[in-house]
């Protein structure tokens, strides 16, 4: 087999058990619990490998273990004993630690061959050589098993635990109704986290775990509202990422791990632009489809006004265009989109509100004096009620209507005096 | 290493007095404005931002080829303003939460720093060599020039400082009546964001992007278990970075590959562990002993409290036996107690048996109207019935000073006309009555 698909397949292993664990911290607003946890564990580490004198696997993770577990308690101490920030309890513990492990990494330089590269970014490109031996016959990358049993085993965790862990993530008080041990949910989720870090630490570093936990997660949330699909989702990116950034290296010669990372953030640039719903340009869409409604609907408002005010029915171009005091830039398409519905029409005379278009206005006409007339009757002065009214009328349907002019006993006039129009034949179109 | 202190003190090397002044002024600044940071609850936003100024650095250094620091420290003041920016966007438009997002930027933005590096090491320009000091750090590697621009950088935050103090001030603790004033508050918030964005170039060089969160939280936190008062915080925060700071580069330059970055660290842990421990008042420490102090004087007005109740009931010398079941303590605890008591005159041995002295019993006396009048005053006012009003006047009695007692009788007088002077027992009889207390 190449070099390239044991490295890879590391890569993918060690991001797709990060990517499952990252998705339930990025969910329980836990996030920076898990960075402090996968720079905390390294003097765990270093002392094994000093003890040890070896890779062995047992004696890193009882390390990591145990500096995970001293690292959580003493920011619960901090935070509820002491009343420390939490996020200022976070940084002082795992500072201290991650110091403390660089400080005694460097002090044994040279003895042990772990050194502060291997802690910053791993040593990912030197798995196709560290074979594991099992009576003389290689049995492929050591890393590649650590990885691929840390996978199965947090694959294990989620799935004994699904129902638990999410119970627990979106509504703890549920959780504790439910009689979940909220806080034996949290200890596994963080013992989860310290061991992973050790599994991965070999190949990515102690910060460039982060990245592979916090990352997809938080990509694939912007993509889907349903766990499962997350889920997946966050293990899919950590795979293509592992393979990305494997093609990214070696294409500009650079650290593996970092160029998985740097691809990581491209999906999550690529998803925060184009996911649906959550994306930016989704979003700019919305905004400005409601933009554009609410633009109509103070145009057909103007018109209304203009036409109750001072029995006009029939007005110019320039005239329509600055009934209800569009923004200008809006006023266009506005117009345009008012006679393509077929709402405002125009004739010899000049442009008019259609049938359609005088039932439209008058039932926003109805609904923003409906609700001015009810802050009125909840005790806001008159002359108050009008701008909270023009942002309300947009959203009101028939039903709310009518619960409203049922609670202001169906008063016929607002409180400037002026009628409330009658409710219209109800349309179609809503 | 005596030869290596003294030379490092001596300051006859003018390199040593380049390093020694680069780490107090790096400390210093730090400590000052990690303040206004911790405070402002954006501890971790420090961490992000020293983070994300690794690329930048890199970048500068691939696109201009120089090592002078000023280009260095643009270009990581650049990026690590767009990664502020970044989680910005992320949190004010998206639903990822602050935590994730500064998480997030943090760790690409450091994975983007990590490539620039490697691949500016492995492209062998062969002066590699002196990026590598940004991630952890490297005092040592301080010169002249650096110096000045450090220096320059500090006194531009100190003076900032020192000319918004009010407006930092009124941002941390009130930022509603600070916008209420008229003050633009986004602009005194961005300020302070630019100044800490200040602080972390100065400190970049020689603690390094992984590490200088925590200069700019500890020696905060320290400071905070010391004073209530924002300026004695502040400065004392400074001081502790200060001496973080030139004892951290001192030690680093004992060992030969020793970063400075983890070494200034761990100092400063070590003084917020002094402090969280020993600081008056907040510490560890005096939390116990007031603790302990308080458990003291409760059970010490148990004990006179059970003795004048049952002189009231006519019993005259006091056996160990009859307190230790009025109390329901063993007897132990209460020989214990009794022998504390009389060493303090509050009660005397007669013939083997326990007596109040007129001291013991004035302050037995007060501590039974304390605990009768919480009892009457909860009963009258209705908030509890009479058999529930026991345990919590145990726990109040000892909380009660001659004023609130005075407005309770003055209450209890003109609401229910009771008879002060005359105050019985609110439970007829033998109520059961078992003082509760924690071991002491």
């Amino acid at each position: 087999m190449s070099d390239a698909f044991w490295i890879i397949l590391t890569g993918a292993l060690a991001a797709s058990s990060c990517g499952l664990l990252g998705t339930f911290l990025v969910l329980r607003r836990m996030s920076l619990l898990g960075d402090a946890l996968s720079h905390a564990v390294l003097p765990g580490i270093a002392l094994a490998f000093f003890l040890s004198g070896s890779r062995a696997v047992l004696p890193m993770f009882l390390g990591a273990a145990l500096a995970g577990l001293c690292t959580t308690l003493l920011v619960e101490a901090l935070h509820r004993r002491w009343r420390v920030q939490e996020d200022a309890s976070i940084g002082i513990v795992f500072t201290a630690f991650f110091a403390l492990g660089v400080v005694l990494i460097s002090a044994y330089a040279g003895q042990v061959d772990l050194d502060q590269e291997c802690v910053l970014y791993g040593e990912i490109a030197y798995t196709p050589w560290d074979l594991l031996l099992w009576k003389g016959a290689s049995l492929g990358p050591r890393p590649v098993w650590i990885l691929g049993g840390m996978l199965l085993a947090n694959l294990l965790l989620v799935g004994l635990c699904y129902k638990e862990l999410v119970i627990s993530s979106f509504d703890p008080a549920m959780a504790v109704a439910l009689g979940i041990n909220a806080a034996a949910i949290h200890y596994l989720l963080m013992g989860a986290v310290s061991l992973t870090t050790v599994a991965a630490f070999e190949s990515v570093g102690a910060i460039l775990v982060v990245a592979l936990m916090i990352v997809p997660g938080s990509a694939a949330y912007l993509w889907s509202d349903r766990l499962p699909a997350i889920l997946g989702l966050a293990v899919g990116f950590g795979v293509a990422a592992a393979a990305g950034g494997y093609y990214l290296a070696s294409r500009w010669d650079s650290s593996i791990a970092g160029a998985m990372v740097v691809v990581q953030g491209g999906i999550f640039g690529v998803s925060l632009l184009l996911a649906p719903n959550q994306g930016l340009l989704a979003r700019l869409v919305q905004r400005g489809r409601l933009s554009l409604r609410m633009a109509q609907d103070h145009m057909l408002l103007g018109l209304v006004r203009r036409a109750e005010a001072r029995s006009e029915s029939h007005w110019s171009r320039l005239q329509v265009h600055q009934a209800g005091k569009v923004p200008t830039w809006l006023r266009g398409l506005a117009f345009r989109q008012l006679r393509r519905q077929g709402l405002v029409a125009g004739g010899a005379e000049g442009y008019h509100l259609t049938q359609a278009g005088k039932g439209e206005a008058l039932r926003l006409l109805r609904g923003h004096r409906l609700w001015e007339t009810y802050l009125n009757c909840l005790g806001l002065p008159e002359d108050h009620v009008h701008a909270g009214a023009d942002t309300v009328e947009h959203f009101l349907d028939d039903q709310l209507r009518q619960e409203l002019s049922a609670q202001v006993a169906g008063a016929q006039v607002d409180p400037q005096g002026k009628r409330i129009p009658d409710p219209g034949p109800p349309l179609a179109q809503g | 290493m005596l030869d290596q202190t003294l030379r490092f003190f001596s300051l006859a090397d003018a390199n040593v007095r380049y390093v020694l002044l680069g780490s107090l002024l790096i400390g210093g600044t730090s400590g000052l404005l990690g303040c206004f940071g911790v405070l402002r609850k954006r501890s971790l936003m420090g961490d992000a931002l020293a983070h994300a100024a690794l690329p930048g650095v890199a970048l500068a250094f691939m696109l201009t080829g120089s090592k002078a620091l000023p280009v260095l420290i643009l270009g990581a003041a650049i990026s690590g303003l767009l990664g502020v920016l970044a989680i910005q966007v992320i949190v004010g438009q998206t639903r990822i939460k602050s935590d994730a997002a500064i998480g997030l930027v943090l760790s690409v933005f450091f994975g983007l720093g990590i490539v620039l590096l490697t691949h500016v090491q492995r492209s062998g320009a062969g002066n590699q060599s002196g990026l590598d000091k940004f991630l952890f750090g490297q005092a040592a590697s301080l010169v002249e020039e650096d110096l000045r621009v450090m220096a320059w950088l500090a006194a531009g935050i100190l003076a900032a400082v020192v000319l918004f103090f009010k407006e930092f001030k009124g941002l941390i603790f009130d930022a509603g009546f600070l916008h209420a004033s008229g003050f633009p508050t986004r602009l005194v918030d961005l300020g302070l964001m630019g100044l800490i964005v200040l602080t972390v170039m100065v400190g970049l060089q020689a603690v390094g992007v992984v590490l200088m969160a925590a200069m700019l939280i500890t020696p905060a936190v320290a400071a905070r278990f010391w004073t209530e008062r924002l300026l004695t915080m502040v400065w004392l925060s400074a001081l502790f970075g200060s001496l973080s700071g030139v004892v951290g580069t001192f030690v680093s330059s004992l060992a030969p590959r020793l970063p400075t970055g983890p070494v200034m660290v761990l100092v400063s842990t070590a003084l917020f562990a002094f402090s969280a421990l020993f600081a008056p008042r907040r510490g560890a420490l005096a939390r116990w002993r007031q603790h302990r102090a308080n458990v003291r004087r409760e059970t010490r007005h148990h004990l006179l409290r059970a003795a004048v109740e049952l002189e009231e009931r006519g019993v005259r010398g006091l056996g160990l036996d009859q307190l230790a079941v009025r109390l329901g303590w063993p007897q132990g605890r209460v020989r214990r107690w009794a022998g504390r008591l009389a060493r303090e005159g509050l009660i005397q041995s007669v013939q083997g048996r326990w007596q109040l002295t007129e001291a013991g019993r004035q302050q037995g006396a007060f501590v039974v109207k304390s605990h009768r009048l919480w009892e009457y005053y909860l009963v009258h006012r209705e908030i509890l019935a009479a058999d529930h009003v026991d345990r919590p006047a145990d726990e109040v009695e000892h909380l009660l000073n001659p004023e609130i007692i005075t407005r309770l009788e003055e209450i209890l007088q003109q609401e229910r006309q009771l008879d002060i002077t005359r105050l019985g027992n609110l439970h007829k009889g033998e109520s059961g009555h078992r003082p509760g207390g924690r071991e002491g």
